[in-house]
């Protein structure tokens, strides 16, 4: 890549979001602000390989983008409102107050999370105008139809104009809530990388958990004094250390106690295993996403698996139940069970669960695991198969597949 | 802006006493802080007819013009400036009338 791609790509990383939020806040109208934001960034591409990259790229490319949205609303404008256009020439607006919370960008991430969109919709929207990835990566990220994801983008937009979504942070009463919203969609963008869906997919899908991972980063630089900010950041981070780990050299999934810890990420590792410290120095009962970063830390810690501190684990799944009485949580607590009071006491509380999640490949593969170590050869073959039936990650159905194979 | 809050019921009877009550207090709230426009409630669906003048002579059909299980009941229209501010009022609104709401905003002119 020479520099000035670089410096584009650098650019793009860095500003995108905040020439969105600029422009949306100026004109009122995140259609305006992502079609200039776009054309600022395409210019940028074809005149700075020539005119050598600006000493501001960001006050560049804002100006250039603030630019091309004036000429789209003269354009527009046909009948020629002087008035309105005069307007268009300064910006009125007082400039907000200092700090991160009058930061442009969160205003925008709070209206891209908006809980009167579709959860689906909120995480395309957010990848659109906070991420700045195209219509056609998004598209590809979710498996649909690149005009399937235009049309659910512009949706989207045309509700958050004509139903008139705010355009500002949630005041201080609702902000709890809010940011929750958000991180729901941040963890779901990581989750869908980190187990992607799809026969002729890749295992994991770097791109979306970077993008996951960089956003995470943005709201603790925004907001870095809320506790499930950082857990969030931190559980990904930890999460992300193992990544190369996760997958063998042929594709198929190495579960944590097979893992290399030798090739972990030791620098995200060393920063998720900081954040977790400094919630704990908070003193700050923790939420869920503190929680599950602590049981990651405590994995993170071992360097085997026989010295994982199992009865910990245990405890804050039981401290994580307490939040969250979800199936899925009580089959995880299950698995640290069978560590730590062996496989009969797992399989119990497993099987209890059988209502709830007869249809999660998760529940019949932990099953099937725990009658191979009781030595119920047959009824562990028949969870296999339900498994793999189930599971939609490749690299997951090749493990489920040789581990059944194996039982002879 | 103003906000058209439908209420949605599947059930067959009109309100009870005590939620007629409670969307009494709800309407005092709403006119003392300057968000009530308008509010009724509606005749049972089967109380319609659809008319339909497009073509030579008015057309009237008896009955709504979609048969469904849940069906409009009732509507506030209000002012608010902004969706969470009706958000939160409709929120309230289903509480008063413990009934699904459905909120839409009218277009401005």
């Amino acid at each position: 890549m020479t520099d000035v791609q670089e410096a584009i790509t650098q650019a793009h990383h860095e500003e995108w979001a905040r020439v969105v939020a600029s422009l949306a806040r100026r004109f009122g109208d995140l259609d305006i602000a992502e079609e200039a934001a776009a054309e600022a960034f395409a210019t940028a591409v074809a005149r700075w390989p020539a005119d050598g990259v600006p000493p501001s790229p960001g006050a560049w490319l804002t100006t250039t983008a603030n630019r091309k949205a004036i000429d789209r609303i003269r354009r527009e404008n046909k009948r020629g409102d002087k008035q309105k256009e005069a307007q268009l020439l300064y910006d009125n607006d007082p400039p907000g107050p200092p700090g991160a919370i009058g930061d442009e960008r969160l205003r925008l991430i709070f209206t891209c999370c908006h809980p009167a969109l579709a959860m689906e919709t909120r995480v395309a929207l957010t990848l659109r105008m906070v991420a700045g990835l195209t219509v056609p990566e998004i598209a590809r990220a979710f498996l649909v139809q690149e005009t399937t994801m235009g049309r659910r983008i512009t949706r989207a937009k045309t509700k958050i104009k004509e139903a008139r979504i705010p355009y500002r942070v949630p005041s201080a009463e609702d902000l709890p809530a809010r940011v929750s919203g958000v991180l729901a969609v941040l963890f779901l963008v990581f989750n869908e990388g980190y187990l992607a869906t799809g026969p002729g997919t890749d295992p994991v899908r770097h791109d979306l958990t970077d993008e996951a991972i960089r956003l995470t980063r943005l709201i603790r630089a925004l907001l870095p004094d809320d506790g499930e900010v950082a857990g969030l950041l931190a559980l990904m981070l930890l999460i992300e250390a193992r990544r190369t780990a996760r997958v063998s050299a042929s594709g198929e999934l190495v579960t944590l106690d097979e893992q290399d810890r030798g090739t972990w990420d030791a620098a995200l590792i060393a920063e998720g295993h900081r954040l977790v410290r400094e919630r704990l120095a908070a003193g700050v009962a923790p939420g869920r996403y503190q929680i599950l970063a602590a049981i990651n830390a405590v994995h993170t810690s071992a360097r085997h698996v026989r010295d994982t501190d199992w009865s910990q684990v245990v405890a804050l799944y039981d401290q994580l139940a307490r939040l969250d009485s979800s199936p899925i949580i009580a089959l995880n607590r299950a698995i640290a069970v069978a560590e730590l009071d062996g496989p009969e006491v797992a399989l119990a509380a497993v099987d209890r669960l059988e209502d709830k999640l007869a249809g999660y490949h998760a529940y019949h593969a932990t099953r099937a695991d725990l009658l191979r170590r009781l030595g119920r050869g047959q009824q562990s073959r028949a969870a296999y198969h339900q498994a793999i039936d189930l599971a939609g990650n490749s690299a997951e159905t090749a493990y489920l597949t040789r581990r059944r194979d194996e039982l002879g | 802006m103003q906000y058209l809050v439908s209420v949605i019921d599947d059930t067959a009877g009109s309100a009870t006493p005590a939620e007629m009550a409670a969307i009494d207090v709800f309407n005092d709230r709403l006119i003392a802080e300057g968000y009530w426009v308008f509010a009724g409630g509606l005749g049972s669906p089967s109380s319609a007819t659809v008319i339909d003048n497009r073509g030579e002579e008015p057309l009237f059909t008896d009955g709504p013009f979609v048969e469904s299980k849940e069906y409009l009941a009732g509507f506030w229209i209000m002012e608010a400036a902004d969706l969470d501010v009706a958000l939160k009022l409709a929120a309230e609104g289903s509480k008063a009338c413990n009934r699904k709401v459905e909120v839409r905003p009218l277009l401005s002119a």
